[in-house]
């Protein structure tokens, strides 16, 4: 992950979008075919996510930012999840809170995830993230925002993009 | 100071001391991947130019969640799995004989052991003393090629459980009324720690429905101590030797107490769309169900089949009520077969499904249309899980699932006892 800060804008959703909500259940048989199961990404929840989401990292203005609020991911282990997330032009997740194994999924695909107070976005602001100190500026009301701070290997993957080039690059897991 | 038991497994496992909020390297004893989240496992595992398993004989296979395949693409998968363990010198259980969660308590968990699986409800073998947990695709790529994995050390909740179930109330009341408390993130990243004088009567069946749970209110672990029953347990299954006892330090730092008089409770469900969303039975009686299905990880074992076929024995299924039942193994189903469940089930009206995952995840075996509403055993009532986001899930025990078929509606158990 090269970009240490990143701009973008925000689609809001709610609490509680478990991993049923981002790939449904019904699409299991797409899991080994990533760029068709994308396309569902959120359909039952937003079905214009996909397209916000390409259009907006079309645009070259910076990137999709997927803001939710509290337990962002509840639900089954599949990876699957943050990876359509990301596929779909997200460029970062915001959220109050996330369950464990969807945070732990979306660093290990390079995704950057913080948890911060989200109420203070609204759909459609523009925010600049700066992944090295963790803080949010909200240039559409002005606010600033701290995220929680992760362990120092979790940051380390994330620095590689994702726990697949970690473990090319290291041959292990270094704490 | 002294240890929970989450500290204890995982101090052993790195070989040094983990406190709470420790990030550390634990051993892998046993690491599983099954159909879904397995091809992606195998991606990685490929991608990280990985060559071999650290350990072969406690790396597993398990193809249970399309289980018959309903579609090429799935079929497609099983056959990449296949080849993958055929490849690498690993072990595969094939479409049938079982949930991987059932087969891992049948067969390999023992207390102390890091298990990782890339299924969220691993945590169910956190019944036998295990510390098991979910995880994506890349880290257990990672876990089966390097035997390792890294944990933050979770806080732990302390839940003491004392008091004996009523009649009609079972394991399944007990943590859905749990979840109810703490909600569905209330646990996250935490351990929940059963303990308390109801344990010494509490059977693995039903450890493994607790256990099974945990994942719910978010934590990482549902932990049991190792008992005589755990005991018992492995020496039914041909490893009576892997026991060995194990419990929390006295002065452990808990990061909260939760006491549960278990004479207290009735039975309870889930309502839609979301776990946490617990009421007692008695409060929607009367809701019209148009599938009641009973199995899954959560409540697909011999103990739930005894109870719904009491109740369903010499009863019939509502007409406009379906009744599926799937059971979590093979070797559940031949028993069930041999105490005559399956035939009280089968005479009342049942479908009985091949052991797998079925109904549960929505992409076969008991899909749901617009409207309908089921009553179901499962863990989960997401909005879409069985397949269709215009359904409606109840989640209870196997007993009010029975109960339920009979009347066509949501019904308490205790009118059938």
């Amino acid at each position: 992950m090269s970009d240490l800060v990143l701009k973008g804008k925000a689609i809001k959703l709610g609490d509680n979008i478990s991993t049923d909500d981002i790939i449904p259940g019904r699409f299991a048989h797409l899991r080994s075919n990533l760029p068709e199961l994308a396309k569902h990404v959120l359909e039952d929840t937003m079905p214009e996510f996909a397209s916000r989401a390409r259009t907006l990292s079309a645009a070259g203005e910076g990137k999709a930012i997927l803001v939710a609020g509290k337990n962002l991911g509840l639900g089954s282990s599949r990876e699957h999840a943050p990876v359509v997330i990301k596929m779909s032009g997200v460029g970062a997740i915001l959220a109050k809170s996330a369950a464990r194994i969807f945070f732990r999924n979306a660093i290990n695909q390079g995704l950057p995830i913080l948890l911060c107070d989200t109420d203070k976005i609204g759909d459609g602001d523009e925010l600049e993230i700066n992944l090295t100190d963790g803080m949010i500026a909200n240039l559409t009301s002005g606010i600033t925002l701290s995220c929680s701070k992760m362990p120092p290997i979790m940051s380390a993957i994330l620095k590689e993009g994702g726990l697949i080039p970690y473990i090319q690059k290291h041959k292990d897991l270094k704490l | 100071m002294g240890k929970t038991l989450a500290e204890k497994i995982l101090s052993l496992k790195s070989h040094g001391e983990a406190k709470a909020g420790d990030v550390m390297i634990a051993d892998v004893d046993l690491a599983f991947v099954q159909d879904t989240t397995g091809p992606l496992t195998i991606r990685q595992f490929k991608e990280s130019s990985f060559e071999a398993l650290a350990k072969p004989q406690q790396t597993i296979i398990f193809l249970d969640h399309a289980a018959p395949s309903p579609a090429q693409q799935l079929s497609n998968d099983h056959i990449l799995l296949r080849r993958f363990a055929e490849e690498i010198g690993c072990c595969i259980y094939e479409v049938g004989e079982g949930i991987c969660h059932q087969l891992v308590a049948e067969n390999f968990a023992n207390p102390g052991d890091v298990i990782v699986g890339a299924d969220s409800h691993t945590v169910t073998a956190g019944a036998l003393g295990a510390f098991a947990t979910g995880m994506g695709s890349s880290d257990v790529a990672v876990a089966l090629a390097l035997g390792k994995t890294w944990f933050r050390v979770p806080e732990s909740f302390l839940i003491e459980l004392n008091g004996v179930f009523p009649q009609g109330v079972y394991a399944k009341d007990l943590i859905l009324y749990l979840i109810g408390q703490i909600g569905a993130d209330g646990a996250n990243y935490k351990a929940l720690e059963f303990s308390g004088k109801a344990l010494a009567q509490m059977t693995m069946s039903q450890r493994l429905t607790i256990a099974n749970m945990a994942v719910e209110a978010g934590a990482k672990v549902g932990l049991f101590p190792a008992d005589k029953i755990t005991r018992d347990f492995l020496k039914e299954y041909g490893r009576g030797d892997k026991y060995k006892p194990l419990s929390p330090d006295a002065g452990a730092n808990y990061e909260r107490v939760m006491p549960v008089n278990l004479d207290r409770l009735e039975p309870m469900l889930s309502l839609p769309h979301a776990v946490d969303n617990v009421r007692p039975v008695t409060q929607v009686k009367g809701v019209k169900i148009q599938q009641a299905f009973i199995g899954t990880c959560t409540n697909g074992r011999l103990e739930d089949l005894a109870v719904a076929a009491e109740i369903l024995k010499e009863q019939k299924r509502h007409p406009r009520t379906r009744l599926l039942i799937a059971p979590a193994s093979r070797q559940v189903l031949i028993r069930a077969i041999e105490k005559g469940y399956i035939q009280s089930l089968i005479e009342a009206g049942a479908i009985i499904l091949p052991p797998g995952c079925t109904a549960c995840l929505g992409l076969h075996q008991g899909v749901l249309g617009d409207g309908e509403v089921c009553l179901s055993t499962a863990n989960r009532n997401f909005k879409g899980r069985m397949g269709n986001s215009e359904a409606m899930i109840y989640l209870a025990s196997p007993a009010t699932a029975a109960a339920s078929a009979i009347r066509g509606e949501i019904t308490d158990p205790r009118e059938f006892m």
